[in-house]
């Protein structure tokens, strides 16, 4: 559909669009968008080939910040938006992203069927543990005790966790990140996209505003000690116990993408007509 | 039994036995027997709520003429055995001069077919069978069947040897008890012949839900992601492998609210997309089909519909999800609505649906219900329509390009990812021409105005309504009950009462102007409709400025609407 890329090499500022974000003043989206950028020059893939799908949320508004072709849908739908243009468009590369509540709450249930179908998309859930849109209530994500206007006692709900259900539920690759390292970020986003299936990053990005105390992930947050694995098994001990700041690629699996049966030889539509002429 | 051996055009008859028995399959061959006969033919199908081995009964009409509605009354019901059966009674409703047969060692007919004064006559179908090796009681039953309405053997032959492709000693066994049962017909001393057939045209045998399936593909549908329900299931069963053949994807989705946007997400992506769905899976798609106005991404959703609300009764007909289909979005939102008057039309709405969608970058709901769906029909061979989808896509590297420009039609052309140096962010969120998010009063008001426009921009032609007869009286209906309408107009006739039909194709936008042009001169119309609440009636006085008097005639589900009570309606009312 496109001419072909020149050989000029690819820069960030190319996939930054001059939308100016809604996001407040220090929100750790800031920096996943700048990743996303960064991962997409060094992926050398051209804007017009990219799909960036998300749903709704202050994470949500990145489509448009992009001069990817960009697609903002409804909360909590954006993993759905995108399975349906990469298996209709298989020659896109398709990114989904948004955050924890979009992701894990309203949209739950397709967390769950992406990873298991393992369509070949990357996943970056922005996870700041609370909804910053509509003001600070929690999340799944959000610690049990956290008070909030509309959960005063706090929810004392145990918090959901990404990482060990993706992996419980098929995801090719899971991924940490944290928005405090933009180079870091960038490179696991660009590993996720070029791993084969359905890729998940979950970058820790703080919500300033309504959880000032993420200020300080950036000293909480350290590198994986260990190598990725593509065994499930050991994953899962590792995701089970670890401390929520590990940031590295946790689970790189082998699984082989979903793809869909196509006749080798289409046939014309006239001819599906043959099974009713009596 | 000298009234009923005349010649009859038309002659309906039920096969209905326990799970297992065999009655589909034999109702089918009996649906092609009469096809490969010459003859037009609906068959319909019930079945108990049991997942597997629950009662079931095939019902037929054979007739000399097109078959778009079920008759009034059943000429023969047969059973394997009565099981559960009287669950059907009052969907096979008999009269007098019924024939109710029955295998004595099955036990007795249940009382409530005897009612109606029919004879009933003992007929040993499983002894029979068993003298054939290999032979079944439901052939037997077929040949009987087809024995009392005078198909002739050669049809039952060509049917068996249809669906028995690898003959052998199968389609020998069936054969001979197919004979048995014809021989047993002809000592029952009652007989409903049909008249001779008329001439061969070119006829397609097919179900609603097949036809919608196929007009979509006709139409360029090439991805489809759906959830499974009742009655929908066989729509998507079907396309699963025809889209395969053609190049294209059926994706079974989590649930409906993936569906939706799954197809959203490939209609973005350049290919014309589709679910199907029925009543409490479309009210699960709402919220998305206002995404799909917004970002003026055209889809098409095909509602089987049921009887509702809630799960109601998953397995019957009703048109009660107009309100929801015309008016379930939120905030205004344009969008197209269309339903098909046959079983075979499902195939030209679906078809035309698919390229309006596409035409104007729009939702379209087609509202075919269970009747529709799941019936099967012989009917002719559907006209070859030119209408395919015609989406205006941007050029690669347009200057200033705003995917969602003010034009004249209110249609802007769509940048498809991949294109190159037109790149835009589809929203749902309110937006400027460019798509950039916008709040401000004029923009609302600009792309609001843009999205209702873009539906008057086109002129719909002659499919936006089916118009038969003439006179001072109409009967405005839509869907399913059009042929019941049809043909209570016909039997009108012979008590000197005519009038127009008018039945809607497209729901919205409301062609008010065309509407009125086709109501000139008429000064009362009844609206028939299968609504609790009359919503088509409320539609038509909501959506219309209606020059004539109305008088509503509607029922619920779950029992199909037949001639007679139509009849009846028109005769007391044209009266009044």
């Amino acid at each position: 559909m496109n001419a072909p890329a020149p050989a000029a090499s690819f820069k960030p500022q190319q996939f930054k669009s001059d939308v100016k974000p809604v996001w407040c003043p220090g929100c750790g989206d800031y920096t996943v968008l700048s990743s996303i950028t960064k991962a997409l020059a060094a992926l050398e893939v051209r804007p017009e080939n990219v799909a960036v799908v998300s749903g709704i949320g202050c994470s949500s508004r990145i489509p448009a910040y992009t001069t990817c072709y960009g697609f903002h849908g409804v909360h909590g739908r954006a993993l759905a938006a995108a399975t349906g243009l990469k298996v209709a468009r298989p020659d896109l590369t398709v990114i989904a992203a948004g955050g924890d509540g979009d992701g894990y709450s309203i949209g739950g249930n397709h967390f769950l069927h992406a990873c298991r179908r393992n369509v070949d998309l990357t996943y970056i859930v922005m996870d700041n543990r609370v909804y910053g849109m509509t003001k600070g209530q929690p999340s799944p994500t959000t610690e049990p005790d956290w008070d909030s206007k509309l959960s005063p006692h706090g929810t004392g709900l145990r918090e959901f966790h990404p990482l060990v259900i993706a992996l419980a539920s098929g995801a090719n690759f899971i991924a940490r990140a944290t928005s405090s390292d933009p180079n870091g970020t960038a490179e696991l986003i660009a590993q996720a996209v070029r791993h084969p299936g359905f890729s998940f990053i979950e970058v820790l990005s703080p919500c300033v505003t309504f959880r000032p105390e993420q200020r300080s992930w950036k000293d909480m947050v350290h590198p994986a000690p260990v190598a990725p694995t593509d065994d499930p098994a050991r994953a899962a001990r590792r995701l089970m116990t670890d401390d929520g700041f590990n940031i590295g690629v946790l689970f790189a699996g082998h699984r082989k993408p979903y793809q869909p049966v196509k006749s080798a030889t289409p046939r014309s539509v006239a001819e599906l007509a043959a099974e009713f002429v009596l | 039994m000298t009234q009923a051996a005349k010649a009859m055009t038309s002659v309906s008859v039920a096969l209905a036995g326990s799970g297992g028995a065999g009655v589909m399959t034999a109702g089918n061959m009996l649906l092609e027997a009469a096809a490969q006969a010459g003859y037009y033919g609906l068959m319909t199908r019930s079945s108990g709520p049991q997942i597997r081995g629950g009662e079931a009964a095939a019902m037929l009409r054979i007739a000399t003429t097109p078959c778009d509605s079920v008759d009034d009354r059943y000429q023969v019901l047969a059973a394997v055995d009565w099981g559960n059966v009287a669950r059907f009674a009052a969907e096979l409703p008999l009269e007098r001069s019924s024939l109710v047969v029955g295998d004595p060692a099955q036990g007795e007919p249940p009382e409530v077919f005897l009612k109606s004064g029919a004879r009933y006559a003992p007929v040993t179908l499983k002894a029979i069978a068993r003298k054939i090796p290999g032979g079944w009681p439901n052939m037997v039953a077929l040949g009987l069947l087809g024995g009392l309405i005078g198909l002739p053997s050669a049809a039952l032959r060509a049917a068996l040897e249809k669906s028995m492709k690898k003959g052998g000693d199968a389609l020998a066994a069936s054969l001979a008890a197919v004979q048995a049962g014809v021989e047993e017909a002809a000592k029952l001393g009652a007989r409903y012949p049909l008249a001779p057939a008329p001439a061969r045209s070119s006829r397609w045998l097919i179900t609603g839900n097949q036809a919608a399936g196929y007009g979509a593909i006709r139409g360029g549908v090439r991805f489809v992601a759906a959830y499974p329900i009742t009655p929908a299931t066989e729509l998507l069963e079907w396309m699963a492998p025809a889209l395969e053949r053609v190049g294209g994807t059926l994706v079974q989705a989590e649930d409906e609210l993936a569906s939706i946007n799954m197809i959203l997400g490939a209609s973005y992506g350049g290919v014309p997309s589709l679910t199907a769905t029925s009543g409490p899976g479309l009210s699960l798609m709402i919220e998305a089909l206002g995404l799909g106005v917004a970002a003026e991404i055209p889809i098409v959703v095909v509602d089987v519909m049921r009887t509702g609300p809630s799960t109601g009764i998953a397995t019957k007909t009703e048109q009660a999800d107009l309100n929801l289909a015309m008016y379930g979005l939120h905030g205004d939102a344009p969008h197209l609505v269309l339903a098909p008057n046959s079983v075979a039309d499902c195939l030209l709405t679906t078809q035309w649906a698919t390229h309006l969608a596409e035409t104007l970058q729009v939702p379209a709901i087609v509202l075919s219900d269970q009747f529709f769906g799941q019936a099967r029909a012989v009917a002719e061979r559907p006209a070859t329509i030119a209408f395919a989808g015609a989406r205006q896509r941007a050029e690669p590297n347009a200057a200033d390009y705003k995917r969602y420009v003010l034009t004249p039609s209110g249609v802007s052309p769509m940048a498809i990812p991949g294109t190159a140096g037109i790149t835009y962010t589809a929203d749902g969120l309110e937006h400027g021409e460019r798509g950039t998010p916008s709040s401000s009063a004029a923009d609302h008001l600009a792309q609001m105005e843009k999205r209702a426009r873009k539906l008057d921009s086109i002129d719909y032609g002659e499919h936006w309504a089916q118009i038969e007869g003439e006179g001072e009286l109409a009967v405005i209906t839509w869907g399913s009950c059009t042929g019941a309408v049809r043909e209570a107009f016909a039997r009108a006739k012979g008590d000197g009462v005519s009038g127009r039909l008018l039945s809607l194709r497209l729901m919205s936008p409301a062609q008010p102007e065309k509407l009125r042009r086709a109501l000139e001169g008429v000064k009362r119309a009844l609206v028939v409709e299968q609504s609790f609440g009359g919503q088509f009636m409320r539609y038509l006085r909501g959506e219309y400025d209606l020059p004539c008097e109305l008088t509503s005639f509607r029922k619920p589900g779950p029992l199909p609407v037949r001639p007679d009570e139509i009849h009846r309606k028109i005769l007391e009312w044209s009266r009044a």
